[in-house]
């Protein structure tokens, strides 16, 4: 039991740190991102390349996949979706141009990285055993420990920095804010580097237990949306709850179903759906998004 | 533009794709085309479902699961009940809306991204399904399903029975395309007449069209089975031209590409997942060539439509003439 819910910490503080990045972008923008997944494994493989083929530090690593999506990110709210929500008047048209996104994304990883799966030598060796009751390899725990200081430093940023405010204030009265002198463009676009860093964060963190490969993006995305279903869009809080609960679910489904398989995600998807026709906003979205 | 001239365009496009297209193809020996032309046919059938649920105002990306429904209700019929293929489509349609309706009165409660994400939700849901039922066969999936039989009534044989004809792929693409024109000159009627009327105000703002008294919550219902019911019907027929259906048959990207086909057609138009869906398919088995670019072309040239054609393909100047005030 102990072994489940660790298990179900360490996967929660991963999906957290994904839901995150997808939440941010809801609330600042609106806009669905489809191309989430696909940037999570667009992380993995920057760490991949610099750890695992020039061999530099991890640090290192992570530095560059944040740096890269960041860059990505920015370039793809300036470019892309500032010019389509400022031209179309239905809410359909940047949800569409993010599922073009999500292919060109596929398209692109899969033509500089391969099809293969990739993975990279283990940062720190050794198991930590503690009375048989909990079995964590050591990497695993920094990865965890690691995730769960990202996601600390984006609440903190978020709460006390001046940008932090000002984008949730963005969330909160986009018309609002504005008249109170915010900066709606710079912030949309900071917010949307940030967002797609999370996801390359999560990805560079996450290449170095399970490994990367260029299919697992669309299969990202779903986890994504379902995180933020149950803690409620466009809520940070909403979207750290959703991340943990998917973990401890997947992490005891996975134990107590080890039989069937499938039957996990099957039970999962429909409990979401009966949970989300009782609570369409999820755990703590506000109605109607 | 008058009644005549759309019946003139009307028999213009009946004797196009039911004379000239079979022709040209003749001609050019690329029989090949028949099976392009027949999955576009059936496709445009599944987005015109997505339509009207666009057409209500909701972001519809669950048209898969109920393809893959539709599917293997057939499979089923057809291997194990040797239910004649003619029965079984309809009842695969029946059998989608049916679920859809149980499904819908309580997700069409959700809007906007909400919605798009259970639908999104709701494909995954099906392929699992698909996959843990002992009744479809888990990831095997069914195969080797029979041709359509012949169907007959009062014991004149109306269509032939599939396996004694020459050309198999010449009777899917009359069947496929007859039912596209049915079902598209229903969607024109449907949209045209006071659910079509009532849908519209739906879209626009629910309060307002349930404060006069337009009963929402049915009419929602009504349009949701309407397009899980094209979706079964669409994916029924799909998979008996490849006579296997798969878990995999139709998953997420493809509810992705029925959203894509109708955006690119034009939301606002009727016929818009029909352009749609032959721009689509067309050009992405035009783009095969172009060997592992193919998806990178591809998607670049969708990014680049919804920067430049917010309103889809039917929107440009020359389809303005004859195509906007007949849908609109």
């Amino acid at each position: 039991m102990e072994q489940v819910l660790t298990n179900g910490v360490y996967l929660g503080a991963q999906y957290a740190l994904i839901a995150l990045g997808l939440t941010l972008i809801f609330a600042l923008m609106n806009v669905l991102n489809f191309a989430h997944g696909q940037m999570y494994v667009l992380g993995g493989f920057v760490t991949y390349t610099v750890y695992g083929r020039f061999e530099m530090p991890f640090v290192v690593a992570i530095l560059a996949s944040a740096v890269t999506l960041a860059i990505l990110g920015a370039f793809v709210e300036k470019f892309l979706f500032r010019p389509v929500l400022k031209n179309s008047e239905r809410e359909e048209s940047s949800m569409l141009l993010a599922a073009g996104l999500a292919f060109f994304l596929d398209a692109v990883i899969l033509l500089l990285f391969g099809e293969k799966q990739r993975g990279v030598p283990k940062i720190i060796d050794g198991v930590m055993n503690w009375d048989f009751l909990i079995i964590m390899p050591y990497d695993r725990i920094l990865i965890g420990v690691l995730a769960i200081t990202f996601i600390v430093t984006f609440i903190l940023f978020m709460q006390y920095s001046k940008p932090g405010r000002a984008m949730r204030a963005l969330a909160q009265d986009k018309v609002a804010a504005q008249l109170m002198g915010v900066n709606v463009t710079r912030y949309s676009m900071l917010g949307f580097a940030l967002g797609a860093m999370l996801a390359g964060i999560a990805g560079g963190l996450l290449v170095s237990i399970v490994g990367v490969n260029s299919g697992i993006g669309g299969p990202i995305s779903i986890k994504a949306f379902m995180m933020v279903m149950i803690g409620g869009a466009g809520v940070i809080s909403g979207a750290i709850a959703g991340g943990f609960i998917l973990g401890m679910l997947e992490s005891i489904g996975l134990t107590v179903l080890v039989a069937y398989g499938d039957m996990t995600y099957l039970l999962i998807f429909v409990s979401l759906m009966i949970f989300l026709s009782i609570r369409p906003q999820g755990l703590m979205g506000k109605p109607w998004g | 533009m008058s009644k005549a001239s759309k019946l003139i365009y009307f028999f213009i496009f009946l004797v196009t794709i039911l004379g000239i297209v079979p022709w040209l193809i003749e001609i050019s020996g690329r029989w090949d085309y028949y099976y392009t032309l027949t999955s576009v046919a059936l496709l445009s059938i599944a987005s015109s479902g997505v339509w009207l649920t666009f057409y209500i105002g909701r972001i519809n990306i669950g048209q898969g699961a109920y393809a893959l429904a539709g599917g293997y209700v057939v499979a089923i019929l057809v291997t194990k009940y040797d239910v004649s293929f003619w029965l079984s489509v309809p009842i695969a349609g029946l059998f989608c809306s049916f679920v859809s309706m149980l499904i819908g009165a309580s997700i069409l409660r959700l809007r906007g991204v909400y919605f798009a994400m259970i639908t999104l939700v709701l494909t995954e849901v099906a392929k699992l399904t698909a996959m843990s039922l002992p009744i479809t066969n888990g990831a095997k999936g069914i195969s080797s399903i029979a041709l359509p039989g012949e169907l007959s009534i009062f014991g004149i044989s109306i269509i032939p029975d599939f396996s004694t004809l020459a050309n198999v792929k010449l009777a899917f693409y009359y069947v496929a395309v007859i039912l596209m024109i049915f079902v598209f000159a229903g969607m024109y009627r449907l949209v045209n007449s006071r659910i079509g009327h009532l849908c519209r105000s739906l879209q626009q703002n629910e309060e307002l069209a349930s404060s006069i008294g337009v009963n929402i919550t049915i009419l929602r219902i009504i349009a949701y089975s309407i397009s899980s019911f094209l979706g079964g019907i669409g994916g029924a027929i799909f998979i008996s031209i490849s006579q296997s259906v798969y878990p995999t048959t139709f998953q997420v990207a493809d509810s992705i590409n029925f959203m894509l086909n109708v955006f690119v057609g034009g939301m606002g138009y009727v016929f818009g997942p029909m352009i749609g869906t032959l721009f689509i398919y067309f050009g992405w088995d035009l783009l095969f060539t172009t060997g592992k670019y193919q998806l990178l072309i591809y998607s670049s040239i969708i990014i680049a439509l919804i920067l430049v054609l917010p309103n889809g393909l039917l929107s440009l100047r020359i389809f303005n003439k004859s195509n906007k005030r007949e849908a609109k």
